[in-house]
């Protein structure tokens, strides 16, 4: 497999592995913001591959696990509404609403689909005129174009039974919150994907703001580990800038055609996180010009204010404050199996990926 | 949500593209990418290719991991 096995070669892993072993600096404790990261460091390993000195935690960057469960909630609603279609991505069905989930609901006779494409929710609005079909937007700027797409295709169609619910969020709010709080980060693991279409200029100020370092690393182990290399030189040098390692994928300046999209069609607006909370500017509203297209029309008003499960700590795992490990019902009552909280159901959710790889 | 995985262009048709990814033949859609031509590598992420993916950059990482020294 191209781009991805030599990039996992054991001897190159051992070989970058005892380098970073002889690091002899202050403890320092990096962030890998994206929970694909956080399923690639569990899997592999790279926690016992490093110094004690050096510690990596993970962070919000898992879209299930930061989306609000008041969204659930909404989409629940718009399932039990008659003539309606919900089409999602399969991680989503799983997480638990206030009182109920979209697998639930399912169960309870709603029809809701999963899609593997924004393109599919279009297609299923093409075959099913007499119903509405609701796509549910999740994810942060990697996924939010393929969302575009889709609001910009029903648009030109005039496909008028087309809808998205949006949820999509984009990262420098949330990381510039990390940095603001009470949690000591020496840098970042940059989300790779985030950055393939963002570019690494969106950073920049971030450095700016606060002399933090940030690698905007690949998800391979050699990838990982030469992020964390990139980030001791930069903390022992008192170097703080903005550097790529996933240079196969990441440039400067981002997908211009995605980000032009994305313009076209989202619009900043206030949004909550779990463990964040509400972040300024932090999530992608649909613009006036295509709100034909936004679901928000159906909502029904009124919703109860939602819940959050009893006794888990997702918010504080997001904010890199505590770990699965010290969740009371972490692998107990909490487990993939039956999953009490967002971050058990996502596979880029740090308690799955603790739970499956044993590191809880 | 963000997994994106590397596969390798065989045919285009107009913005669609079938994309060997690990053996699997998938259509994916161009419309979010420029210049992509047969034989390219391209990052697919939710049916869309998100990115070409720069070969020289890949064996130049390669390279550079091959040659590093210890801290001293
Ligand atoms: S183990 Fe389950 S209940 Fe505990 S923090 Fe993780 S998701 Fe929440």
């Amino acid at each position: 497999m191209k781009y991805i096995t030599e990039f996992r070669n054991k001897d190159d892993v051992q070989k970058l592995a005892k380098a970073i072993g002889t690091y002899n600096g202050r403890p320092v404790q990096y962030m890998e913001v994206c929970g694909g990261h956080t399923m690639s460091i569990q899997r592999f390993g790279i926690p016992s591959m490093l110094p004690e000195s050096i510690r990596l935690i993970s962070g919000p960057g898992c879209p299930v696990c930061v989306t609000s469960t008041g969204f659930i909630d909404q989409a629940i609603a718009l399932s039990r509404q008659t003539d309606t279609i919900i089409a999602t991505y399969g991680d989503l069905i799983r997480v638990p609403g206030s009182n109920s989930s979209l697998e639930n609901e399912r169960g309870k006779g709603a029809d809701i689909r999963i899609v593997l494409s924004s393109l599919a929710a279009i297609q299923m609005a093409i075959d099913n005129q007499d119903k509405k079909v609701i796509f549910l937007g999740i994810g942060f700027e990697t996924t939010a174009p393929a969302t575009a797409v889709a609001i910009q295709e029903a648009h030109r169609q005039s496909l008028e039974n087309f809808y998205v619910l949006s949820a999509h969020k984009i990262m420098p709010p949330a990381m510039d919150s990390l940095l603001s709080g009470d949690i000591n980060l020496d840098g970042f693991i940059a989300p790779g994907h985030v950055s393939a279409i963002t570019g690494s200029k969106i950073y920049e100020p971030l450095v700016e703001k606060y002399q933090t370092p940030v690698v905007i690393s690949g998800f391979e182990p050699l990838d990982i580990l030469y992020s964390v290399w990139m980030l001791i030189n930069q903390t022992q040098n008192n170097t703080p800038g903005v550097e790529i390692q996933y240079k196969r994928v990441v440039n400067e300046g981002g997908n211009t055609k995605a980000l032009e999209l994305m313009d076209e069609i989202f619009e900043p607006e206030d949004d909550w996180w779990r463990g964040l909370g509400v972040l300024p500017n932090s999530g992608l509203g649909i613009r006036t010009q295509y709100r034909a297209h936004d679901a928000k029309q159906w909502l029904p008003k009124n919703m109860e204010l939602p819940k959050e499960p009893v006794g888990c700590i997702c918010g504080d795992i997001l904010k890199g404050l505590r770990s699965p490990s010290e969740c009371r019902l972490f692998g107990k009552a909490c487990h993939p199996g039956n999953p009490v909280g967002a971050c058990m159901v996502s596979n880029e959710g740090a308690c799955q990926a603790y739970y499956l790889y044993g590191n809880g | 949500m963000c997994l994106s995985i590397p596969g390798k262009v065989l045919a285009i048709r107009g913005d669609k593209a079938d994309v060997s990814i690990q053996g699997n033949l998938v259509e994916v859609s161009l419309q979010l990418v420029e210049d992509v031509k047969v034989n390219d590598y391209v990052l697919v992420h939710v049916g869309f290719a998100l990115e070409k993916i720069n070969d020289s950059e890949a064996t130049e990482m390669l390279k550079v991991l091959k040659e590093l020294k210890n801290f001293t």
